[in-house]
């Protein structure tokens, strides 16, 4: 319980406000395409992954079918799987129960996986997954509160405070994924990620994150091997 | 099949449910069952672990280069300075996020009130 609180408490931190911003801007942008306000919140609580839910409202405001909006939410939602596949190693002891595992995979998106690359390890082990759901289930409900605020609260905001909101989750991504880098193969990762996404992006926009991740994520492990690389030392 | 198409007080929800949590929840019910058999450290971990960060780096480039929304009103040039001066602070600041995010934010907002 205390850890869970303590997960909880993490949530006073500036990840978290530049998220509840950025949710502002998805509401803005839910509620200028139509979508009513049960199902902008029904949305956030069952999909939680920003770029998916806008992939979404995309669909249904262009009217397209239900496969075709699935299949593009779906492509856009890829990313999660390394994600969660590098964080459960972290969380899990010998004995925690997959069913737990499951719960917790839901609240993974890139801001929570951020910040609990960054935390955890601080966590004693037997506690990670407590702590883990106090901080990413709290953190999705805030965002919630946001989206219901927004809607209820909120005049049309302006297209200038909207592109500000916007530009505060690139640059956090930028600044604390770089920070949080303990080992080199990291940062290779990261420039070559950085180089990738815009050149898949021209070339195969359906699958540009796919491919830039496995290209990117190929060249860094392999370059992060090379004697080329090894001299300049580790958590540089 | 569209989400207007069935006038029923249920179909959003249902279209909702198979489009978006379907579609998205999969891939981390996927990444649990892949990542319970990991162990931290090992070579398997490691190269996941540098296709995730690729990913997200891809999600950094393709917000600042090819934004949807109000964001893509600004011009690519001024996004793209304001977030290497961000990155400078950052490092000038010793790694601090707090001075990455808010002159990135200060360059931004002074490039759009000028007119870029």
């Amino acid at each position: 319980m205390l850890w869970f609180l303590r997960g909880m408490r993490t949530n006073f931190s500036l990840p978290t406000f530049i998220l509840m911003a950025a949710f502002v801007g998805f509401a803005g942008f839910a509620r200028e395409s139509g979508i009513e306000m049960a199902h902008a919140v029904f949305m956030t609580v069952m999909v939680w992954a920003l770029p998916a839910q806008i992939v979404l409202i995309a669909g249904i405001t262009a009217g397209a079918t239900l496969p075709a909006t699935m299949i593009a939410v779906a492509l856009s939602s890829v990313r999660l799987m390394p994600m969660v596949t590098t964080l459960v190693p972290e969380l899990k002891t010998g004995k925690t129960r997959t069913r737990t595992l499951v719960f917790l995979s839901h609240f993974i998106a890139v801001t929570a996986w951020v910040m609990a690359t960054e935390r955890v390890h601080r966590v004693p082990r037997q506690f990670r997954t407590v702590f883990f759901i106090g901080f990413a289930m709290t953190l999705s409900l805030l965002n919630v509160g946001v989206v219901l605020l927004v809607y209820l609260f909120a005049a049309r905001i302006p297209a200038m405070v909207l592109g500000a909101l916007f530009f505060l989750t690139p640059v956090y991504f930028l600044t604390s994924l770089w920070a949080t880098a303990r080992a080199h193969v990291v940062k290779l990762a990261m420039v070559a990620g950085l180089a990738l996404g815009p050149l898949f992006h021209v070339l195969t926009p359906e699958l540009d994150l796919l491919l830039a991740g496995l290209c990117g994520g190929t060249i860094a492990f392999v370059l992060a091997r090379s004697p080329m690389f090894r001299p300049k030392g580790d958590g540089q | 099949m569209t989400f207007s198409g069935i006038d029923a007080w249920w179909w959003p929800y249902l279209f909702i449910l198979i489009a978006g949590w379907f579609a998205t929840d999969f891939w981390r019910y996927a990444g649990v069952l892949v990542g319970r058999r990991l162990n931290e450290g090992s070579q398997a971990f490691e190269f996941v672990r540098a296709v995730a960060t690729a990913l997200v780096a891809a999600v950094i480039s393709r917000l600042i280069l090819f934004p949807t929304g109000a964001l893509a009103e600004t011009g690519v040039v001024l996004r793209i300075v304001a977030a290497v001066l961000g990155f400078a602070a950052f490092k000038l600041a010793g790694q601090r996020v707090v001075v990455g995010v808010g002159v990135s934010l200060a360059a931004l907002a002074a490039g759009m009130v000028l007119g870029f």
